[in-house]
């Protein structure tokens, strides 16, 4: 140990410090039994002292708990805003956006690709009048909204923010998150519209302009969860998913933003999958690679550069279609993993997702299932419960050690930069063939046998036939074309065109930040393909090459 | 089974433009055997116009999206191309995952997602885009692609591209009997040096310097250049002065695909010009005779020795009463009079 | 020489714009190792990019993957595609299909419906009877 490290006994007392400080919720920390317990156990660093392994907050769940935060969206803009208003109106701060396949693919509801799927998984926003529908009558200065996209984000945050204006809010009065992670879309989830290096300038451009003009907003959240349901180990999404973050580090650093001007409003977005021990360690690790990168790689100063944040979901893909309720069960342990890991919010799934989108009842199982988590276990009583047992001491330090391997392969790709070398790996199919390989060889082993799936390959006794589906009817998308057709008709199309033109020399003109001419067009009614259009002429569209 | 098609009428419905009857032709021709044959003796006549261009380049180099680039340069300009697209099998199945079409698909435009606009622009099932698997031993591909490309050449296309992966002697061999050999290569990962081990560059009539955007291009051009000098200097470059000229290409933006088409024809000409086109058509015949020869000898050869009296001269040798030499004599003797059967 | 055994040839991809392609490539690696050439179409196919596909490979059968719902739009159309084209090839569906719906892809003229879960063995066989059932029908 250096010397200028502090003992154990300088961090126990500047932790009791900010114990001191903290305000806590007002239970009794104690069993259920009545023994009081501590806010912590073992030896430090403790929660909220670098390099955080144990934590981002020394008292982490007696001030907070975790956001439940719920995913919703679906039908047309006005059925999800009269979901909304019922969250909000029921005590809920934060709303989250699902949108429907074609405007995550930035394909307009009269698309010929995107017949049968218009609101379908989502909400289906085609210009600013859907977005003005989704958040008509609430206060989007009062709430946190999470936005779930990828390709088109930039085009969805300026429709959010010209609906705010036009409703009197200010941009920098915002709050909330933009999924915006451009990079697992290539590696993982598969919505991308232009290649790499132009996506990336846009993504770099909403950071740009969000650490300017949105200092409460998360311009990105680096999402690892695709990357496990798409196949992979809980070492590459977490290696592949914090690599994501070093190169958003790197490329707004190249485009000379300082990094604690952006890195404090990073957010991850992890799986926790069902081996238990395995995911507390992944959520441990990354919190501890995070802060020593950002600290000792990228230089950030800014304690808050260093911390690690992030949202957690069930894994939806550990879930059976054979008999259905039993991943009630799964969901518990995975959301136990995920508060013992330390989350800041959590999204638990619905049982029946392996069927369809969930039904009410089942979506509200869901939200139950956490509530018994956080209220009855008495979890959130103890910071990283689990801290200092020998089993969880060493598989953090595994996956950090398989994250680290990751790393040095992408660095060596990329001749020293991970930016570089994330995008070597996607054009050489390296992320894309390493998460089916591991993909394969789970199945191979459900399918030998060797690995049980309870009611898949054993234990099969007692399925029933399905029932209580939900179904999603026509008649969404029918309103959605007449929707679009109006506004398209009541715009004046000459200032469209002129906005459309802006956009596209925007994106010709690598020194330009294309954020304002964006909003130009959608304030103008511009449809979000068109949008996306007018910088395809420019950046091309990418086709992903066939790596199995 | 389906009923045994009558080969003339399926090459007469191809000839015609039926792409169905022309992707059945091409399973009958891969399968090999006496059908093969026979499609073989019916393309033959009208064959040998067709402009046969080889692709080839390390795994990963974007041959497939340079390849979809210049079919649809072919297409602009009113040519009707075909595409041979070989991907390994597995050793072990004999399976292949073929995914070479995913590319070129999107960049010549089979997948039109705007009705409109592909009613408007040229017509894309001009072209046609077959993958083939090398099924796990190469004298298969060796024999398949010849006929596969007469087959193409006979119904009327031209060119004929035959793209491949650069990894094992048969398919830098297909693709050095192509009319012009185009080799790609990318910045960054020794491409230049690999491509000389593997023998790529003794082959190559066009190189193609792939990813030119990327760093390091300019350091492959000049590899590229260099080792081109050297052949002069040790007197390896052909008799007639022809140099490969280098191009630099982006397959992702099309930039450099005329270029290459170019290049191309006007390799060709110089072939025409020079007489190296007949000599070029000569051993690539040869290599067929020969291919095929060895193929039937290998067969022959395996069932020899399941014979009797192969059986017999195997397990004297193998109890060392004979030396190999003279069972090997022995059996070839008797091969070649004919008398392989008992 | 007919010697060597026949290797099936099966068209694999997604229609429309979902992007899950984690059991289609699942299903890819587990027919080449069952012996048969597939040809990857993956992501975001239109019925007409397949047909067209079909004729040029010289398709035995053609399996789509399907996570969004879709299945009873997008499953029908492929095999009216077909039909139009006058292509006899079966269309194989796999991925998350509520049991209700099966008869009626059934009655659509899929061939067969593949559940999640389904084993590799299970897979290979279901696509083997497909071609098989289609070749005897076409004999018939």
């Amino acid at each position: 140990m250096a010397e200028n490290e502090p003992t154990q006994a300088e961090l126990r007392a500047a932790y009791d410090r900010e114990m001191a400080r903290a305000k806590l919720r007002e239970i009794p920390f104690e069993t259920m039994s009545g023994v009081p317990v501590d806010s912590v156990y073992g030896d430090g660093p403790y929660p909220g002292q670098y390099p955080y392994t144990r934590g981002v907050h020394a008292s982490m769940y007696r001030s907070r708990l975790w956001t439940m935060r719920m995913f919703a969206g679906f039908g047309t803009a006005e059925d999800t805003n009269a979901r909304f208003k019922e969250l909000l109106a029921n005590g809920g701060t934060g709303l989250s956006t699902a949108f429907d396949m074609p405007t995550l693919m930035g394909r307009d509801s009269d698309s010929p690709w995107s017949t049968g799927e218009v609101g379908r998984a989502g909400v289906a926003v085609d210009t600013l009048a859907d977005m003005e529908d989704l958040f008509g009558g609430i206060d989007t200065s009062a709430v946190s909204t999470s936005m779930t996209i990828n390709g088109p984000a930039a085009i969805v945050l300026a429709m959010y923010v010209a609906n705010a204006e036009k409703n009197g809010v200010p941009r920098k009065a915002l709050a909330g998150t933009i999924q915006n992670d451009i990079f697992k879309e290539y590696q993982a989830q598969k919505e991308y519209i232009y290649p790499p290096r132009p996506s990336v300038r846009i993504v770099t451009d909403m950071i740009r302009f969000t650490a300017a003009e949105m200092p409460k907003w998360n311009s990105v959240s680096i999402s690892g969860y695709h990357i496990r349901e798409a196949g992979s180990t809980a070492a590459q999404e977490l290696a592949f998913t914090l690599a994501n973050g070093f190169a958003y580090v790197e490329a707004a650093m190249a485009a000379g933003v300082d990094v604690d001007v952006f890195a404090p409003r990073l957010s991850f977005f992890f799986n926790s999958h069902i081996d238990f021990f395995e995911e507390i360690g992944k959520f441990r690790a990354a919190r501890r690679i995070w802060a020593r990168w950002l600290k000792e790689r990228y230089g950030a100063k800014d304690e808050r550069s260093l911390l690690c944040r992030f949202h957690t979901q069930t894994a939806g893909v550990s879930l059976t279609a054979q008999q259905p309720e039993i991943n009630i069960a799964r969901v518990a342990i995975q959301a136990l993993a995920g508060a013992i890991g330390g989350t800041q919010s959590l999204h638990t799934d619905s049982f029946d997702e392996a069927l369809a989108l969930p039904t009410e009842k089942a979506a509200r199982i869901a939200l139950r299932t956490q509530q018994i988590v956080a209220h009855e276990t008495g979890v959130a009583n103890v910071a990283d419960p689990l801290g200092g047992a020998p089993f969880i001491e060493w598989m953090t330090d595994e996956m950090e050690r398989q994250a680290e391997a990751i790393f040095a392969h992408l660095e060596d790709l990329g001749n020293g930069s991970i930016l570089e070398g994330v995008y070597a790996g996607i054009e050489n199919g390296y992320f894309v063939g390493e998460i089916a390989d591991a993909s394969y060889r789970f199945e191979r082993e459900v399918n030998a046998g060797r690995r049980i799936i309870v009611a898949v390959n054993d234990f099969t006794d007692g399925a029933e036939p399905q029932k209580d589906l939900l179904r999603i009817d026509a008649t969404t998308e029918e309103y959605q074309l007449k929707r679009l057709a109006d506004v398209k008709l009541k715009r004046n199309q000459a200032a469209v065109d002129e906005a459309l033109a802006g956009v596209t020399k925007a994106a010709a003109d690598p020194t330009a930040n294309v954020m304002p001419p964006i909003l130009e067009a959608v304030n103008a009614y511009a449809t979000l393909e068109e949008v996306v259009k007018a910088m395809e002429t420019v950046f091309g569209t990418y086709v992903e090459k066939a790596i199995i | 089974m389906a009923p045994p098609p009558n080969l003339v009428e399926l090459y007469d419905a191809a000839r015609g433009g039926h792409r169905r009857s022309l992707g059945r032709l091409l399973t009958l021709v891969e399968r090999g055997g006496a059908e093969a044959e026979r499609i073989s003796e019916l393309a033959h006549p009208d064959s040998g116009r067709a402009h046969i261009i080889g692709i080839t380049g390390a795994p990963g180099a974007g041959k497939s999206t340079l390849t979809g680039q210049l079919v649809a340069k072919l297409i602009e300009a009113g040519k009707r191309p075909a595409i041979l697209a070989v991907d390994p099998s597995s050793p072990l199945t004999g399976g292949a995952i073929l995914g070479d079409r995913i590319r070129m698909d999107d960049v010549v435009g089979v997948v039109a997602t705007d009705a409109a606009a592909a009613a408007d622009g040229p017509d894309r099932t001009s072209a046609f885009i077959r993958s083939m698997a090398t099924r796990g031993h190469s004298g298969g591909l060796a024999l398949a692609v010849p006929l596969a490309v007469r087959l193409f050449d006979a119904v009327g296309y031209d060119p004929v591209i035959i793209e491949t992966v650069g990894v094992g002697q048969v398919e830098v061999d297909v693709v050095g009997a192509a009319d012009t050999a185009i080799v790609v290569v990318t910045p960054g990962m020794g491409d230049a040096v690999q491509a000389n081990k593997a023998g790529l560059l003794e082959v190559a009539d066009v190189f193609v310097v792939n990813k030119a955007d990327r760093p390091g291009a300019n350091d492959v051009r000049r590899d590229l250049d260099l080792m081109l000098d050297l052949s002069h200097l040790t007197g390896q470059e052909a008799a007639d002065g022809y140099r490969p000229p280098i191009l630099m290409t982006s397959a992702l933006t099309g930039v450099g695909a005329p270029e290459v088409l170019e290049a191309a024809t006007a390799h060709l000409d110089h072939l025409d010009a020079s007489g190296q086109r007949t000599t070029r058509r000569r051993a690539r015949i040869r290599s067929e005779i020969q291919a095929r020869m060895e193929q039937k000898l290998a067969a022959l050869t395996e069932q020899m020795l399941a014979s009797t009296d192969g059986a017999e001269l195997l397990s004297k040798a193998e109890a060392g009463a004979i030396p190999p030499t003279e069972a090997s004599t022995a059996l070839l003797q008797r091969l070649l009079s004919g008398d392989h059967s008992a | 020489m007919s010697d060597q055994p026949e290797n099936l040839r099966v068209i694999l991809a997604k229609l429309g714009l979902d992007g899950h392609d984690r059991g289609l490539k699942v299903v890819a690696r587990i027919l080449r190792d069952a012996g048969m050439e597939v040809i990857y179409l993956g992501l975001r196919q239109t019925t007409d990019s397949i047909v067209s596909a079909a004729e040029q490979e010289d398709a035995d059968a053609i399996g789509l993957s399907m996570h969004n719902a879709g299945h009873m739009t997008l499953a029908p159309n492929m095999v009216k595609a077909l039909k139009a084209a006058e292509l006899d090839i079966p269309v194989i569906v796999g991925g998350i299909v509520p049991d209700d719906d099966v008869a009626l892809l059934h009655e659509a003229g899929v061939a067969a419906v593949l559940g999640p879960g389904a084993s590799a063995e299970e897979v290979a066989r279901v696509v083997r009877d497909a071609v098989q059932a289609n070749r005897a029908g076409a004999q018939a």
